[in-house]
């Protein structure tokens, strides 16, 4: 597996804000033990510390490549990206924000949704990337989310969700708030329908993630010490004018706190996995009725669906990437 | 097999042994791939039940039960096997989660009772044993319950309800501990020998009122002389009752349920 892509374009300067970690050189200092890490090793190890265990964050589409049977996986909805609904401008205008988070990181939205099989079993998995704008959702990232789930419903298929993200977008306002109950519904249906959901928690998710699908899980798993929580440890701090204790919002106080299954090392994740879907896919489980018509072509309101072929030019970069497979429209 | 004379003191004592295989033992050796899963979502996950999915004679499957701990510091940890409402919660999510996916469940009874403390009465004991005993009558998949050691009284029910239930050879099943039920009726703790006869808290007593379906033979002189024996046993009965269930239809397996819990004490 390859884990720092070739990028066709040069990366600007991007302010601090927008957290864009670069890696240069052979070598990575691990922030937790100081060892210096080759970076082969660490792709081996799927950039988990060998000496310490800490687990550097990686990006979508490697976290999909982990997970999927022999790192393959047909990439979809990439045409769903957000627009500009509400005109926003703070410092800088919205688009312009986007556009950078685009070319930063090589990702159409903070959310890439997958096909794929685990095990021989058909798995919608989305992963979320920290690195477009902080993974926060937005209109896109909600409908993208949306029909990952929807596509499970049709297919009979499980969905598994990698959530990395400081919450809701707030450039898209109270629409963004919103997709905290658009996908809800949508894995109320899903349930319904007695399809598995897994939802795999990273470091860190916060926010309107987790206060609504990264929570809904049949099993609910993180990677070790991740930040997980609904505020934010600085607004916490700031609120009740205390320090908080170090382990306060990681993983392991969510397992002992009865908020998560399990806390897994990345190298044991998909084993775990496998062995979930092994429990949770009964094929002999007939589709009840549901509620509503899944029928994810709807409407829009917050986001573009381009074309395919359009996204294609914008996103140059995406054909080098390996596992993954144009966009489709399906 | 032992004397059918022993009495039901000695019972306790052997349900109680501290070599007896518990809920993890015959996890371990029954039971294969076996996922915990931990947490009730609400407050905390409790050590004292034991949680997850398996596999068992090729088949995935459900498995709960209450969890000892083997020296002092795994009985601190597991408590006692004294689950607080947080595990009769998670024991709960997890059904339902085998429910969602048509899955059987096993559930195994080992338990002195439910926490009795300050902090398990705050977070509603009672309403996590009641909430059980109503969802678990309402499950739609097969359900085999098997107490393995102390089934002491609403904590050993809570996870008790159920298609099939089947009790080892030494096990006791109690309204309350022959210790407790002395001190109180014959103000005199001392007396327990006496309790535990009246009580009839034996497998075969149990099975007498239609309480119990099937009692599990040991091996030697109880469990505790092996493990492995003892989980053999175990596990031909556990198959054998599953199978037997196999072709009842959900809203059948509840209707039997009902009725065989609406004969109890007529
Ligand atoms: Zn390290």
């Amino acid at each position: 597996m390859t884990w720092f892509r070739k990028k066709g374009q040069k990366i600007e300067v991007v302010p601090a804000d927008e957290r864009v970690v670069k890696t240069e050189g052979v070598f990575r200092k691990c922030p937790e033990c100081d060892a210096a890490l080759f970076k082969k090793d660490l792709e081996e190890s799927l950039q988990v510390c060998p000496p310490c265990g800490h687990h550097f964050r990686i990006g979508a589409r490697e976290r999909l490549a982990i997970l999927y049977d022999n790192a393959d996986y047909e990439e979809l909805d990439a045409e769903v990206i957000s627009n500009d609904p509400l005109n926003f401008v703070d410092t800088k205008p919205y688009p312009q924000r986007l556009e950078q988070a685009k070319r930063s990181t090589g990702l159409p939205e903070a959310i890439i949704n997958a096909r794929g099989k685990i095990n021989g079993h058909t798995v919608y998995a989305g992963a979320m990337d920290f690195s477009f704008l902080g993974g926060s959702m937005g209109s896109a990232v909600g409908e993208k989310v949306t029909r990952l789930v929807e596509r499970a419903i049709k297919e009979r298929a499980a969905v598994i969700t990698i959530t990395s993200s400081g919450g809701a977008r707030m450039q898209e306002g109270t629409l963004s708030l919103l997709q905290m109950a658009k996908v809800s519904a949508a894995l109320a249906q899903l349930d319904k329908s007695r399809l598995p959901f897994i939802s795999i928690l990273t470091d860190p998710t916060t926010g309107g993630v987790t206060a609504s699908f990264a929570m809904l899980g049949d099993v609910i798993i993180a990677e070790p010490k991740a930040l997980i929580g609904f505020a934010g440890p600085r607004v916490i701090e700031q609120t009740i004018r205390q320090k908080l204790p170090k382990d306060f919002q990681r993983s392991e106080f969510l397992l002992e706190h009865g908020m998560l299954d399990a806390v897994v090392d990345r190298r044991e994740m998909r084993p775990l996995i496998v062995k979930l879907l092994e429990f949770m896919v009964n094929p002999e489980i007939n589709a009840p009725l549901l509620d509503v018509d899944i029928n994810f072509a709807g409407g829009q309101n917050g986001y573009n669906a381009k074309t395919a072929a359009t996204l294609l030019k914008e996103q140059p970069s995406e054909a080098t990437v390996p596992g993954s497979k144009s966009p489709a429209d399906k | 097999m032992l004397d059918k004379d022993i009495n039901a003191f000695e019972r306790v004592k052997l349900a109680r042994h501290p070599d007896r295989p518990y809920t993890l033992d015959y996890i371990e050796t029954i039971f294969e791939d076996f996922v915990e899963l931990k947490g009730d979502r609400r407050f905390a996950d409790d050590p004292a039940m034991v949680c997850g999915f398996a596999r068992f004679h090729g088949l995935s499957v459900g498995v709960i039960g209450q969890q000892k701990g083997r020296d002092t510091k795994q009985r601190r940890h597991r408590n006692f096997g004294m689950p607080k409402p947080e595990g009769y919660r998670k024991a709960m999510r997890v059904m339902n989660l085998a429910e969602k996916f048509n899955r059987p469940i096993f559930s195994f009874i080992d338990t002195p009772g439910a926490y009795p403390g300050i902090d398990a009465e705050e977070r509603g004991q009672a309403e996590a044993i009641a909430n059980n005993l109503l969802e678990m009558a309402k499950l739609d998949v097969r359900v085999i319950v098997t107490i393995i050691g102390e089934g002491g009284s609403g904590g050993a029910l809570g996870i008790g309800i159920g298609d099939r239930v089947l009790m080892l050879e030494n096990a006791i099943y109690s309204v309350i501990s022959p210790e407790g039920c002395a001190a109180i009726l014959w103000k005199d703790a001392s007396q327990s020998s006496l309790a535990a006869e009246a009580l009839g808290l034996t497998a075969n007593n149990l099975q007498r009122l239609g309480i119990v379906d099937e009692v599990v033979m040991e091996p030697g002189a109880g469990a505790h002389t092996s493990h492995l024996e003892a989980a053999k046993l175990l596990d031909q009965a556990l198959w054998k009752n599953l199978e037997s269930l196999k072709a009842v239809t959900p809203a059948e397996l509840q209707a039997r349920r009902y009725s065989k819990l609406r004969a109890i004490g007529q």
